[in-house]
């Protein structure tokens, strides 16, 4: 039952993906989106990962998404940018290396499905090997709630990683800086904005020039 | 049980798509819609990868790659607002100020 599920919303999941990346109107792409990433919220909840699910739900489908929608928002023109868009990307241009690649992504599957002893040194790392994949995951699921609890996770995380929560923290902070400076509209050309208290000799200059 | 074949395989078919997104557009909003794909193809990894071995490390690094993710889209989008009112389209083809 659940193999059914999942292989359902890894349909959804890519057929979504693919409509993102091939739509010319970005609200559209935009709404694929958003039902890609609730299906894969759907698949770690199938994991039995709820944490990873409900953070890909709120940080993702959420708060990413209310960016790109604000965004879209303020650049949309309405049918004048579908039409730019419509010359700036067509299926046409992209069919020949579309359809070298989807014979490439069979052979894949084919080998992955039927796995060749090419190189037997690699067979015990390679994830073909599926004997012992499944009985690795039979055996970790029968106790998969204990591990991957939130409670063991935060844990860890306050544990071992709590450098890591520090970093994650500069790194939003940086980009929160670095987000509101690109985006300020700047008052006048950057050179010309130099204060004459810090620099005399440019505001003599001026009092020359004028 | 989910096969773990299948999830690296669907996790390996939205890095491609995200690929084929990054490389086929030209309005830099879709390409970073492509990124996104791509990015949520590797968490799903991640997340498969520390469910398979029962420990989480790949859940702890599943928070860093959305942390990097939402800074990486703030600091894109305003980088896009800025490209969108130096030129009144965000076709990346015509971004050539800094060629000699």
């Amino acid at each position: 039952m659940i193999e059914v599920i999942f292989m359902i919303t890894a349909i959804v999941c890519l057929i979504s993906a693919l409509l993102t990346v091939t739509a010319h109107n970005a609200v559209h792409a935009l709404l694929y989106l958003v039902t890609m990433m609730i299906a894969i919220a759907l698949i770690f909840f199938l994991f039995g990962s709820p944490f990873a699910a409900a953070l890909q739900i709120i940080v993702y489908a959420g708060a990413v998404m209310v960016l790109f929608v604000f965004v879209t928002m303020m650049l949309h023109q309405g049918e004048k940018s579908i039409l730019d868009e419509k010359t700036l990307f067509n299926l046409k241009s992209a069919r020949g290396p579309l359809l070298l690649a989807v014979i490439l992504i069979i052979e894949l599957l084919t080998i992955s499905v039927q796995p060749l002893d090419v190189n037997a040194s690699l067979a015990p790392l390679s994830p073909v090997n599926s004997e012992v994949v499944n009985s690795e995951a039979s055996a970790q699921s029968d106790n998969t709630s204990q591990p991957n609890s939130v409670k063991s996770l935060a844990i860890q995380l306050y544990g071992p990683y709590r450098v890591l929560v520090i970093i994650a923290a500069m790194l939003l902070l940086s980009a929160l800086i670095g987000a509101i400076h690109i985006a300020r509209k700047a008052p006048k050309p950057v050179g010309v904005d130099l204060s004459p208290e810090e620099t005399p000799l440019a505001s003599k200059q001026q009092e020359t020039n004028s | 049980m989910i096969e773990t074949l299948w999830v690296i395989i669907l996790s390996f078919s939205l890095f491609a798509i995200g690929i084929l997104g990054l490389i086929s557009r030209r309005n830099l909003l879709f390409i970073l819609l492509s990124i996104e794909i791509m990015l949520n193809g590797i968490i799903l990894l991640f997340v498969a990868a520390s469910n398979l071995h029962g420990n989480n490390d790949g859940q702890i690094m599943y928070l860093l790659v959305l942390t990097l993710a939402a800074s990486e889209v703030a600091v894109a989008l305003a980088l896009v607002m800025q490209i969108y009112r130096q030129q009144q389209n965000l076709d990346v083809d015509t971004l050539t100020k800094l060629r000699g």
